[in-house]
């Protein structure tokens, strides 16, 4: 039986899996009845996670579990998840592979692709079935202008999707799954060689519910302080438009946008952002989205829900004190 | 060292008109120009031919009226432009694309790094830079912040792997993809305009242009553009158009309807 299946590759260079990984599992639970064949999930870990790993992958919809162990050390290093993903995928021969379209999964799922010699499609916002059976893959292009559907005419059919898309589904640590364990050997590992966490991020923004993002309406550094207090006070993140990490005043793990984070929080507050289509690329999939500026004609009033015409300092200033008094 | 950048002209996408009911690309309003990423790429091989000397090739595939765009890159400090023009390279996907830049670089000869941005304003894939590596069989690092340290035969990067950034040391050659901003060991890498006596010096430079049938002894011609190409689109549409409809007030009452908001999604009491 060849190209049935779905192959998930689970990320795990840090010792936990992404959580992106079990959002994909949930989605192949979806599609299989129509794809046909098992959900297999692979994952490359040390000794100590083999059982925990297995287990955790299972309860969140896998069938089969391909393991790759290797030592803690050859964890992050992306030659080794290049080979074992090649290696599982052509144990399970699957339809189609779903990887985690974050910086770590469009730097292997490619290179995998290549070595195949099939077709991939980066950053997908959706995969369904369609009326011929066959896989179609959303996703956007021209900085999040257009939605294209494309289909892969080789197999397995390739793709990341972006972190978020799909929901977590509920672990059920009762189901019953299958772990294969398979060994490789991977060749030129010390081309590459991962030294280690050289910088934390400040902040992961497309897991925060609620965004105060700033642009270039704030006027110095100093005042940048006003709208982290705000942030504070709406148990918010605070992010930016890329001007401000540009000038050095904010970090650029706080940057929103298509050379930023992708964010989808429930509200996003946009404080003096004129609403560039690089920076509408990366919150217009927000719930909620409101808006303040003191220019009605701002790109940005058409994507939101709320537009509140007037001064970023003055409302700030104001919605603390409403926030602080006893009103709340 | 021998530099090879990978240069992809594309439009710049605030200018360019979208065919709203056929979700295509007009591409004819907007003129190419080297995609923003790329840009990143050749300062970061003009930092590195100061320290080691050697030569900076850029290629680029693209329709013949890119060229001002490579015109662009020489002006920038890019020794020798190469431009893969041919109507059987059209309609590459990834694969295709990366199949015949791998190809061109391998009709190069020898080469240390490869640089290029970590994705493109028009294809949005990233996935190009990995898949030249692999086609040539080397090392590569994708979404690299900082260049920490370079040697003849290793380089020492910082890259965003997505929960943190690894400090990471490749073995020459290897393809390197690098992010913005980046930092070149303790300098911010920023582009700049090339100088006038630079655009005049490139306005009478050559640019060469090498079809298919260029690269006949190196590739197998039945894997370039659509033919060569496994992805399909079947549909597209221009996603921005339907905007919201908001509430547009003013002042204070701005105030109180934010307070509103904030009430009715629940985050404040
Ligand atoms: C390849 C590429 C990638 C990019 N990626 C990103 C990205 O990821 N993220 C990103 O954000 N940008 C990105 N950009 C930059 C983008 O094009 C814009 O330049 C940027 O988003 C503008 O930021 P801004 O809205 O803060 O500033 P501006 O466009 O200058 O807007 C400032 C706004 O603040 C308003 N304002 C000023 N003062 C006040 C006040 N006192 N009260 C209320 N309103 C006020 C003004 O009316 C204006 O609307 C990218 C650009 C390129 C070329």
């Amino acid at each position: 039986m060849n190209w049935q299946g779905i192959l998930v590759y689970a990320e795990n260079y840090s010792g936990s899996i992404n959580r992106a990984s079990f959002e994909l599992l949930g989605k192949a639970r979806e599609l299989i009845p129509k794809v046909g064949g098992d959900v297999y999930a692979t994952v490359v870990t040390n000794k100590e996670s083999v059982e925990r790993h297995s287990k955790e992958l299972v309860a969140f919809g896998a069938d089969k579990v391909i393991v790759y162990t290797v030592e803690e050390m050859l964890l992050p290093n992306p030659v080794v998840h290049r080979v074992a993903l090649i290696n599982a995928i052509s144990y399970a021969k699957p339809r189609l592979v779903l990887v985690p379209a974050t910086p770590w999964g469009r730097s292997i799922a490619p290179r995998v692709a290549a070595a195949i010699g099939t077709g991939i499609t980066a950053d997908c916002l959706d995969v369904y079935i369609d009326e011929n059976g066959d896989v179609v893959q959303v996703r956007p292009a021209f900085t999040g202008n257009i939605i294209a559907h494309i289909k892969t005419l080789t197999n397995p059919v390739m793709a990341t999707v972006r972190p978020g898309v799909f929901p977590l589904p509920q672990p059920r640590y009762d189901r019953k799954g299958e772990v294969i364990v398979r060994d490789v050997s991977v060749p030129n590992a010390d081309s590459v060689k991962v030294l280690g966490v050289s910088k934390k991020k400040a902040v992961k923004l497309s897991e925060a519910e609620v965004i105060v993002a700033i642009g270039r309406g704030v006027k110095s550094k100093e005042d940048v302080k006003l709208f982290e207090e705000l942030a504070k006070a709406l148990k918010a993140q605070l992010a930016c438009s890329r001007p401000l990490v540009d000038m050095g005043w904010m970090e650029r793990d706080r940057q929103v946008g298509f050379s930023g984070s992708i964010v989808k929080p429930k509200l996003y507050i946009a404080l003096g952002i004129s609403g560039a289509p690089q920076h509408i690329a990366g919150m217009k999939d927000s719930k909620y989205i409101i808006a303040v500026n003191i220019d009605q004609s701002a790109p940005i009033v058409k994507y939101s829900d709320l537009v509140v015409i007037g001064d970023i300092y003055d409302i700030a200033k104001k919605l603390l004190h409403a926030l602080k008094s006893s009103q709340f | 060292m021998d530099i090879v950048v990978l240069i992809k002209p594309t439009p710049d996408i605030t200018k360019v008109k979208f065919d709203v009911e056929k979700g295509v690309v007009d591409r004819s309003s907007a003129t190419l120009e080297i995609n923003p990423f790329d840009l990143y790429a050749i300062e970061v091989a003009k930092r590195i031919k100061r320290l080691f000397g050697g030569t900076i090739t850029s290629i680029s595939m693209a329709p013949p009226h890119a060229e001002p765009a490579l015109r662009d890159a020489i002006a920038r400090g890019v020794d020798r432009a190469i431009l893969l023009s041919d109507k059987r390279f059209a309609g590459a996907d990834t694969l295709a694309t990366s199949y015949t830049l791998a190809a061109a670089i391998r009709k190069l000869g020898h080469f240390d790094i490869i640089l290029c941005g970590e994705k493109s304003v028009d294809g949005d894939t990233a996935h190009v830079g990995p898949e030249v590596a692999e086609f040539l069989g080397i090392p590569h690092i994708s979404f690299v912040t900082r260049i920490t340290s370079i040697s003849r035969d290793t380089i020492v990067v910082e890259a965003d792997f997505g929960d943190a950034y690894y400090e990471v040391e490749l073995r020459l050659p290897a393809l390197v993809a690098l992010s913005r901003p980046v930092i070149f060991k303790e300098e911010f890498v920023e582009p700049s305009m090339p100088r006038v006596s630079d655009v005049l010096r490139a306005k009478r430079a050559r640019v060469e242009v090498w079809n298919a049938d260029a690269l006949s002894d190196v590739a197998n011609a039945s894997r370039f553009g659509l033919a060569g190409s496994p992805t399909r689109v079947v549909k597209a549409y221009y996603a921005l158009e339907k905007g919201r409809n908001a509430r547009v007030v003013r002042g204070d009452e701005g105030v109180a309807a934010i307070l509103n908001a904030l009430r009715e999604l629940g985050v404040v009491l």
